[in-house]
């Protein structure tokens, strides 16, 4: 008898095809995996600055708005709580590691199970976006290190801007809401198909 | 639709919150000595006026924050928007 190992999967998965096939002025890639904490404390106490310390960047203290480092990129989600993700850290290394600097004065918790990251880009990025968003999404108030929760379609999401010419954009959404995006994305991507 | 502003997010389409019924209802500060009676009223009886009325509102599918609203019942407009640690404006 052999051991069967499971293999990851994500909620888009079985969407991985159509995606692919999208035109090139809308590029929907998912990004598999990101290690997501939640991490909840009081910005001007002492956790505070040991997080900083720790991350090396300030936690955004500005709504809706995102900073990174070479590993980490910090999310506003609240006044006292930010969203840390990674793409090449493990979660339980970024969740120990943040727990040991906040030292039991917040919460730091490991929610990479909750949302599924996706990547928009492309020319149209902006135009199919603001077919279900009600964000001001032009470029002169969304731009690079802008990060807003809110509704596209009917899932909740926090959209990030990536560039300053609306054309790069990452999407985290619920993971139980992921496939649903998806397929209002590749909805909203037919009229700039090329043909 | 109507947009409502956030205190921390700015404004928003009105889908994104959610209603929490009248603000500044105090807990009471024995609640054990309180008869059936004054506890229904604490936990079921609300003001209803027509016209400014002090309103707990959150911000559901965005921040998710609490905050409080002065809003015009009959006209549906925002007069004051003010967090939780703030206080009261004072409404005409």
């Amino acid at each position: 008898m052999t051991a069967e190992t499971l293999a990851r999967s994500g909620p888009l998965q079985q969407l991985t095809d159509r995606l692919a096939e999208l035109p090139r002025t809308v590029q929907v890639v998912p990004e598999s995996f990101v290690a997501m904490i939640d991490l909840r404390l009081d910005p001007a106490g002492a956790a505070g600055s040991d997080v900083v310390s720790y991350l090396g960047v300030d936690l955004p203290t500005t709504p809706s708005t995102w900073v990174e480092t070479d590993a980490v990129r910090v999310i506003w989600l609240g006044p006292d709580e930010w969203l840390v993700t990674s793409l090449s850290r493990t979660p339980q290394d970024l969740e120990a590691g943040l727990r040991d600097a906040v030292h039991g004065r917040g919460a730091v918790v490991d929610v990479s199970g909750q949302r599924t990251a996706l990547r928009l880009a492309g020319e149209h990025a902006r135009d199919v976006l603001s077919a279900g968003c009600a964000i001001d999404l032009h470029p002169r108030f969304f731009r690079r290190g802008a990060a807003v929760q809110t509704l596209l379609g009917l899932a909740s999401v926090v959209l990030l801007a990536l560039d300053d010419t609306g054309t790069s954009y990452h999407i985290l959404v619920r993971s139980s809401f992921a496939e649903y995006l998806a397929r209002w994305l590749l909805d909203a991507a037919i009229e700039h198909s090329d043909s | 639709m109507q947009l409502i502003t956030c205190p921390y997010c700015g404004p928003r389409e009105e889908v994104e919150f959610h209603y929490g019924g009248q603000a500044h209802v105090a807990y009471p500060a024995d609640p054990s000595a309180l008869s059936d009676e004054e506890w229904a009223h604490y936990l079921f009886f609300r003001d209803n006026p027509r016209g400014p009325f002090a309103e707990r509102w959150v911000h559901a599918l965005g921040c998710r924050r609490w905050f409080n609203a002065v809003r015009d019942t009959a006209t549906y407009r925002f007069h004051h928007i003010y967090r939780l640690d703030e206080p009261k404006p004072e409404t005409t």
